[in-house]
């Protein structure tokens, strides 16, 4: 399974790895996206996650712990942008920007005394069979999170597309006034959105702090939520394209570091701007075969709603 | 129960009188923060808002002010103008770099000539640097519809490559002894910006940041197209009824905010920062979004903005030093600032009816 | 007119325990302050610059007062930093990064009486303008000797920030060694072109590994390839950098390199406070205390450590330099003759693998 010096499986193997974090923290911003609200806060969200999740596994010595006070931790901040934004109709671009410039701040905070402590490990869900050639490493040789970032959205997918919920989310996201005619409490279901997306996203940031590095440092998700965020736009705001985005950026940011590691012959720095280009690349195509996925937004997104009767 | 009502008219009670409140609010609860942590908060408070505009250095942290806040302002008006419009450029940080590269590269092509024309050639290349950078996403966003939020945003990525290479590659200082990073333009006076009046922290990038905010004001209220760009974020179905062409608006957008953050990378690399090295870039394209809505998409206000946001960095790097404060408790206490800043704009626009007392 | 004042004010201000031209005049108090590219929690470079400030302070008790800034990026930024620090009555000022250069000769002009040390620089444009930097090469070369007597697949790896020359010789330096002691060993270096991006420096190691590397030397910050290397079961095995890193011991950490900046902070205020203070262009290495090996564990075999440690005690003592010829450079043309050892400028401007190594230097 070799193609170019570069081991196919294992290829696939991590890249499954890598888009983890962002995976989530994209899944939760799109139905955050999808009710409406632009919350440009993921970054901080991560972080926060990312030192609440660590400081939890360690103390409790818990990885599953750790993922849900990484969770509470996402949605925690993720509270203070609910408040701001849909109690005070404060400016949802700039509020989630203060978001990450504090969500940052308190995490190293939070975060001192962390530095250089090894957290509990999170296992293999499925043990020996990841021993498996081929299928193995690719499909069952992950720890639980991998499959959990699968399922959350398949999830989210099935409730936005299939039930009742979904749809009062996409009403409120396409028509604010019109779900709020309806009788559909549009502040309370946008707050619980909001709530979602910050606890997908702590996830995310958990995920980095716990499995992925394992290890707390100060700004340890290093621009992940940046990613997530484009991704959820790379999507066209549907789930499974969130995992098609996170997987291709993924691949690629894992795969041309294989391509060093393999000696090939094309210059590191444009090996270095391949994930950022294929994606630009791939939604262009995208968005000029279909004509008009870019225009999927949900209407009322970013728009703050005021029930003025 | 508590109601918000709408008021008619905007109130200028709290148009004026919420930067006040909400600065007065961030003293209190980041005092808490500050005594929880063990330091005395009076002081903190002190030496962040009061110090570098009245303390004992202030003569040289005013000007300081000047050099933090000329970029921000520069970069958050033009962002301003597309953000009226709908048109959301979150790359400017990936502008601003394209801006320094390429103004830098053409005044270090002709190091060591002397010649008076050499910094406004620099200057315009800044402006088209940028401009074209910003021109990738406004043109997939016209010829193929693609959401110019991603391509803006991906585009800063790059950017950032592309600086690491000419840091260590093509603009390399041939005298640097191998390390990375350019020529330091303060010893080539010829591509130089230096301060303009001593002391003042006045440099060609502060000025032309008040001549732009100037420029905008009266773009957005005399001109026609300003009129368009107001029209089209508030009422894009009207605009279209009014012959605004949407595409053309993009592309004006996207090249003057481009062109502006491009132009503050130029100002920026060949003054206070001297030189392109592979970190050069402080993230001013990104804190200008904060300053371009703290200011409320107005150049009046985007001016004011840059300034608090400015105050707040240089205070707050006083603070950590001589307090001992870690510059995340700064950083948190930013944050704080901003969060009251943007909560109570919201008494600009709405008054609260039954239990006033309960939420302030 | 401004600018005289804050000229005026400073030599006012500082010229307490020092007159100009003559530092051999002693202190009884000094206030030394340290510049920070990072946060003190990076767990590498910002955080041993500052244990070795806090070293500092434990050595003089009350004779020294530190400050310090964190995250303060390179350029205008670090100018203001610098300008307020020697306002603020520091006496010595430590700037810990390689960007802070200009700022700091530039500053300097300014303050004539307030001491300078630049990390890893090579400007003294002033006589108060000192740099000090330490020799990690010397600690790559026993990494490499532990490396290629421990490679089982004759595949070593290298995770590289960007090319500039302090990366390139520790890479040159690890290979030569490794070669050394096993000449059939391949080096393969990954750039992360980041200094610090964990998940990205996870992934680097993780494309090392899969590639059959099974001995990991990172110069990037953190300790993600370490972890990387831990989930391998002890087939591969990776050093400590900047710090200890003593949480992954004894493998796949089976070594480190620690940037121990404490000695020389303590030198030089000392030498403030005495008044034998004098302009310095420093670079320490083992020897000096600068570079520590961190302990070699129990994971090397035992002859293999003894070699290890043989090679880091000749360095010491000075008997053995980690750049002795006959070394070609990549290309095959000669660089070293037999017997020969690097003068330290071609070192610090080291744009070039030597022979053996595989691929090309980013340009």
């Amino acid at each position: 399974m070799d193609l170019g010096g570069i081991n196919l499986v294992t290829l696939v193997a991590s890249l499954m790895v890598a888009a983890v974090p962002i995976m989530l923290a994209a899944i939760g911003e799109l139905v955050v996206e999808k009710s409406g609200v632009l919350n440009l806060g993921v970054e901080g969200m991560m972080v926060m996650g990312a030192i609440c999740g660590f400081i939890a596994a360690v103390n409790t010595g818990s990885p599953v712990l750790g993922f849900v006070g990484g969770a509470l931790g996402g949605a925690a901040l993720a509270t203070i942008f609910a408040l701001l934004t849909l109690g005070f109709l404060a400016n949802q671009v700039a509020t989630g920007l203060a978001l990450t410039l504090f969500g940052l701040g308190l995490s190293s905070l939070l975060g001192q005394g962390y530095n250089g402590i090894k957290p509990p490990p999170t296992t293999a869900l499925f043990g020996p069979l990841g021993e498996i050639p081929v299928i193995g490493p690719i499909l069952l040789g992950h720890d639980w999170m991998v499959y959990v970032s699968i399922l959350v959205v398949a999830l989210v997918w099935w409730v936005l597309k299939f039930t009742r919920t979904g749809l009062i989310i996409r009403a409120v996201g396409e028509s604010h006034d019109a779900a709020h005619a309806l009788g559909y409490k549009v502040a309370r279901i946008r707050f619980l959105c909001i709530l979602f997306g910050g606890a997908m996203a702590g996830l995310g940031g958990a995920y980095v702090s716990l499995v992925r590095v394992p290890q707390w440092v100060d700004g340890i998700t290093a621009g992940a939520g940046w990613i997530a965020l484009a991704i959820v736009v790379f999507a066209s705001w549907k789930p499974w394209r969130v995992l098609l985005g996170a997987y291709l950026f993924g691949g690629i940011s894992v795969l041309q570091l294989r391509l060093q590691a393999a000696g090939s012959a094309i210059p590191v720095e444009y090996l270095s701007m391949a994930p950022y280009l294929i994606t630009i690349l791939v939604l262009v195509i995208m968005s000029s075969g279909r004509g008009r996925s870019a225009l999927n937004a949900p209407a009322a997104l970013g728009q703050n709603f005021h029930a003025s009767r | 129960m508590l109601r918000l009502e709408k008021r008619p008219i905007p109130s200028r009670f709290w148009l004026y009188g919420t930067p006040v409140v909400a600065v007065i609010l961030t003293m209190i609860f980041g005092g808490l923060l500050f005594a929880l942590m063990g330091v005395n908060p009076f002081a903190v408070i002190k030496t962040i808002f009061w110090d570098p505009l009245f303390g004992e250095f202030a003569f040289y942290l005013r000007g300081q002010l000047l050099v933090k806040a000329g970029p921000l302002i520069l970069i958050a008006i033009g962002l301003s103008l597309g953000f009226r419009a709908g048109i959301w450029n979150i790359g400017a940080e990936g502008q601003y770099i394209m801006g320094a590269i390429v103004g830098a590269a053409v005044g270090l092509a002709v190091f060591p000539t002397e010649n008076r024309l050499i910094y406004p050639v620099m200057v315009l290349a800044g402006a088209l640097g940028g401009w074209a950078w910003a021109m990738i996403p406004a043109i997939l966003k016209t010829r193929f519809n693609t959401n110019e939020i991603l391509v803006s945003l991906m585009l800063v990525y790059v950017a950032q490559t592309i600086l690491a290479k000419a840091s260590t590659g093509f603009l390399k200082n041939p005298e640097g002894m191998g390390f990375p990073g350019s020529r330091n333009f303060s010893s080539f006076p010829a591509a130089a910006n230096p301060e303009l009046i001593a002391g003042s922290g006045l440099h060609w990038g502060g000025v032309a940041a008040f001549v732009v905010a100037v420029a905008a004001w009266v773009l957005l209220s005399r001109h026609i197209i300003g009129f368009q760009i107001r029209l089209s974020g508030q009422a894009p179905r009207a605009a279209r009824f009014a012959g605004v062409a949407p595409q053309r608006l993009v592309v004006l957008c996207m090249g003057l905010s481009g062109a502006l953050a491009g132009l503050a990378g130029l100002f920026e690399v060949t003054g206070p920062a001297g030189q392109i090295s592979i970190d050069f870039n402080v993230g001013y394209g990104f804190t200008a979004i904060i300053v371009a809505f703290l200011g409320r998409l107005n150049p009046l206000g985007i001016v004011l903005a840059g300034i608090l946001m400015a105050l707040t960095y240089v205070g707050g790097e006083m603070a950590s030093t001589n307090l001992g404060l870690p510059s995340a408790a700064i950083q948190v206490f930013q944050g704080m600032l901003l969060f009251f800043l943007l909560a109570l704009d919201l008494f600009t626009n709405y008054r609260l009816r039954f239990g006033l007392r309960e939420i302030a | 007119m401004l600018r005289r004042t804050l000229l005026a004010t400073a030599a006012l201000g500082l010229s307490l325990g020092l007159s100009t031209g003559a530092f051999a005049a002693g202190m009884d108090k000094v206030k030394a302050c340290f510049v920070y590219v990072g946060p003190i929690g990076d767990g590498g470079w910002t955080f041993q610059h500052h244990q070795g400030a806090l070293e500092l302070q434990k050595a003089y008790g009350d004779k020294v007062e530190i400050a310090w800034q964190e995250n303060v990026p390179e350029g205008a930024d670090a100018e203001r930093v610098l300008t307020q620090m020697a306002l603020g009555g520091c006496n010595i000022i430590f700037t810990t990064s390689f960007g802070y250069m200009d700022a700091t000769n530039a500053v300097a002009a300014k303050f004539p009486n307030v001491m300078f040390e630049h990390a890893t620089g090579f400007k003294r444009e002033h006589p108060n303008v000192s740099t000090y930097n330490a020799r990690f090469y010397e600690g790559r070369a026993v990494q490499g000797t532990i490396a290629g007597r421990m490679t089982k697949s004759n595949k070593i790896g290298y995770i590289g920030s960007f090319p500039i020359p302090e990366v390139i010789m520790g890479i040159n330096s690890y290979y030569l060694h490794a070669k050394k002691v096993n000449p059939n060993v391949e080096l393969t270096v990954v750039w992360a072109y980041t200094w610090f991006d964990p998940a990205k420096e996870a992934d680097s190691a993780k494309a090392l590994i899969d590639a059959g590397v099974d001995v990991i030397a990172s110069h990037t910050d953190s300790t993600a390839p370490l972890a990387e290397a831990a989930k391998t079961n002890g087939a591969v095995v990776g050093f400590g950098q900047a710090s200890d890193m003593a949480e992954y011991k004894p493998s796949p950490r089976v070594s480190s390199i620690i940037d121990n900046w404490g000695p020389y902070y303590v030198k030089r205020v000392g030498a403030l406070l005495d008044g034998s203070y004098a302009q310095a262009d420093a670079w320490e290495g083992i020897a000096g205390g600068e570079v520590l090996i961190g302990e070699i564990t129990d994971a090397v075999p035992a002859d293999v450590k003894a070699e290890a440690e043989a090679m880091r005690d000749a360095i010491a003592a000075g008997t053995y330099h980690p750049f002795t010829g006959p070394i070609n450079k990549q290309d095959g043309s000669p660089w070293l003759a037999e017997g020969q050892t690097a003068p330290d400028g071609d070192l610090l401007g080291m744009a070039f693998y030597v022979e053996g190594i595989q691929g090309d230097i980013p340009k």
